[in-house]
């Protein structure tokens, strides 16, 4: 064979190796590790290989921790209600906002900008706003005559307080997704709506939201993905607390490892996560497939005529 | 064409900018705060009208250990950024050109790393760095975890900016006698520049921003600047104004890549799933 073409042949390869070589050892084989170490007995200090093998004691005690119960129920109150809500204010808020807008992408711009700023400053401003003291909430509270409220330091203002931040921060992507859908959707049949006597409301609810809905369930889902993954702006806002009450389980893993030193059981409780994440994922891509298959067949369906 | 009148006009641009206001207003907070002295800060009464100072500035830019974390931050940034768009980039044309596995594969895995928490690779990235690829405490350690973190969702973007180029352009510098490395290097590179751009900004900021894999994988020489600030917080007397200029500080480069590239990075945001 000709030296050129062995090289042609070999390309593909010698252009994968590297992200390949990478992507093995510093993410498949740590994903493994996890779903090994979950199984031992493993504690901070001592080698990997000291490490006592005990099945699925592990994810035994997880079951029978209540305090994995707290954070578990934590961790779903927080992602649905965040889910929800976001959902609700963004999509109303494309519907109010749907029509030409100048200027647009000043807008977007400044719109985006809580998504880009590192979570851990996101936390630091919101830790500094919910000041009992000088925090601008409370300020403004005593200001207009109303007592001030614990927003940080009451177990039960700190989860609402930490959805709102999170609120703040995400509705934004939820806003600007479901404009850009709203503006895609195609004008003939709001028109032949409209011609038919439709309202607004009758508009929104039976022809735009319809319409909308690929892009709302695939929003929804990335942002239920989001809400799991969480962890810095809790961290610098509570780390936790009061008590439990906005201790996620990304934060559990955390502290189970790097504070408590039991690195078998944060391995299962990640393994858990992991899990409930993985569902949502391919729940999600499952969707996107099944909605791309009926697209091209109602095009097949289309150019038949 | 629906009419508008212009009263609704006035409403509607009204609540774009309420809106807007309240977007940035916890990050003008910030800038504030960072300009304020102790006394304005504690001040019980909120004031709008006080004398800025950079004295908070001076006195976080004359701390030689946050200049060192800041240096940390961006040679982690910025070697992790480069070595991500080369091999993402290399690997996207092998998938592309060579027919490499599918489209969906691609997608899927891009997905999936999308959806991984980072608190989960703590343990087995802290256990494998520290034992096994002697790699604790060391920004290469870091640099490698960002580089895998990143490399899916790089290959995903880039495979559709290579889809574009003609492959002509590919096949005419191959009639005239180039190898596969200098058509790869010497033609489709430069064309994919956007994309590049694209891919680079959503990497640096990522290995930027990014604290709980930092906190874990380093220590006191070779922190980066978001683990600084979080061990700074956990100190009984705040000092808000130093913290703020901090804040300002890690802020400043997304804020100048927001205004830069807006919808690039909107279209990374939905990587893998709005168009997949």
């Amino acid at each position: 064979m000709k030296p050129t073409s062995i090289m042609n042949r070999a390309t593909p390869f010698l252009f994968l190796a590297p992200a390949g070589i990478i992507m093995i050892f510093a993410l498949l084989y740590p994903i493994g590790y996890l779903t090994v170490a979950s199984f031992f007995d493993w504690r901070m200090g001592t080698p990997f290989a000291d490490a006592v093998f005990n099945g699925f004691g592990n994810y035994a005690w997880i079951l029978n921790d209540p305090n994995f119960h707290e954070s578990f129920m934590v961790t779903i109150t927080f992602a649905f209600t965040v889910v929800v809500l976001e959902m609700l204010i963004g999509v109303g808020l494309a519907l109010m906002l749907e029509r030409p807008i100048l200027g647009m992408s000043v807008f977007r711009t400044i719109f985006i900008l809580p998504m880009m700023i590192a979570p851990i400053v996101v936390g630091l401003v919101w830790r500094y706003m919910y000041n009992p003291q000088f925090g601008i909430f409370n300020k403004t509270l005593k200001k207009w005559g109303f007592e001030p409220i614990p927003w940080l330091s009451s177990p039960d203002w700190a989860l609402p307080s930490v959805i709102i931040a999170d609120i703040w921060q995400w509705t934004p992507f939820i806003f600007i997704l479901s404009l850009a859908a709203l503006q895609s959707l195609p004008r003939s049949s709001l028109e032949a709506a409209r011609i038919d006597g439709a309202s607004e409301w009758q508009q929104i609810i039976y022809i735009k939201i319809p319409l909308m809905m690929p892009v709302l369930v695939v929003a929804a889902l990335l942002r239920m993905i989001d809400a799991f993954k969480v962890l810095e702006v809790i961290f610098i806002m509570t780390n936790g607390g009061p008590g439990l009450s906005t201790e996620i389980m990304s934060l559990q893993i955390y502290k189970t490892a790097f504070v408590s030193w039991e690195l078998g059981r944060a391995a299962a409780l990640s393994n858990v996560l992991l899990a409930i994440v993985l569902v949502i994922t391919l729940a999600m891509f499952v969707y996107t497939k099944i909605r791309d298959a009926r697209i091209a067949r109602a095009q097949a369906a289309a150019e038949q005529y | 064409m629906k009419e508008y009148s212009r009263t609704n006009t006035t409403v509607f641009y009204l609540i774009l900018v309420c809106l807007s206001l309240m977007s940035l207003g916890p990050i003008v907070l910030m800038l504030l705060t960072s300009l304020k002295l102790k006394v304005d800060i504690f001040n019980e009464v909120s004031t709008f009208i006080f004398m800025p100072t950079l004295k908070n500035y001076s006195s976080v830019l004359h701390d030689p250990s946050l200049m060192r974390y800041l240096g940390n931050s961006l040679y982690v940034g910025l070697i992790s950024t480069l070595l991500t768009l080369v091999m993402g980039c290399m690997a996207a044309y092998a998938i592309v050109r060579f027919r490499f596995m599918g489209r969906d594969a691609v997608s899927l895995s891009t997905l999936l790393m999308r959806m991984i928490p980072p608190a989960v690779l703590t343990v087995p990235v802290f256990a494998i760095w520290t034992f096994q690829y002697q790699l604790g405490n060391n920004l290469h350690g870091l640099i490698l975890v960002y580089v895998a973190i990143n490399l899916p969702f790089v290959i995903w973007i880039l495979q559709s900016f290579i889809e574009q180029v003609p492959i002509q352009l590919e096949e005419a510098a191959r009639v005239d006698g180039a190898n596969p490395f200098q058509v790869f290097f010497l033609v489709v590179l430069p064309v994919i520049k956007p994309g590049l751009a694209a891919a680079a900004i959503f990497t640096f900021r990522i290995a930027w921003n990014e604290f709980i894999l930092a906190l874990v994988l380093t220590n006191r020489a070779t922190r980066t600047t978001p683990v600084h600030i979080s061990l700074f917080l956990t100190e009984h007397n705040i000092d808000w104004g130093q913290i703020m200029a901090m804040g300002m500080l890690i802020a400043i480069p997304p804020i100048i890549f927001t205004f830069v590239a807006s919808k690039q990075i909107i279209t990374g945001m939905t990587a893998g799933a709005v168009k997949g």
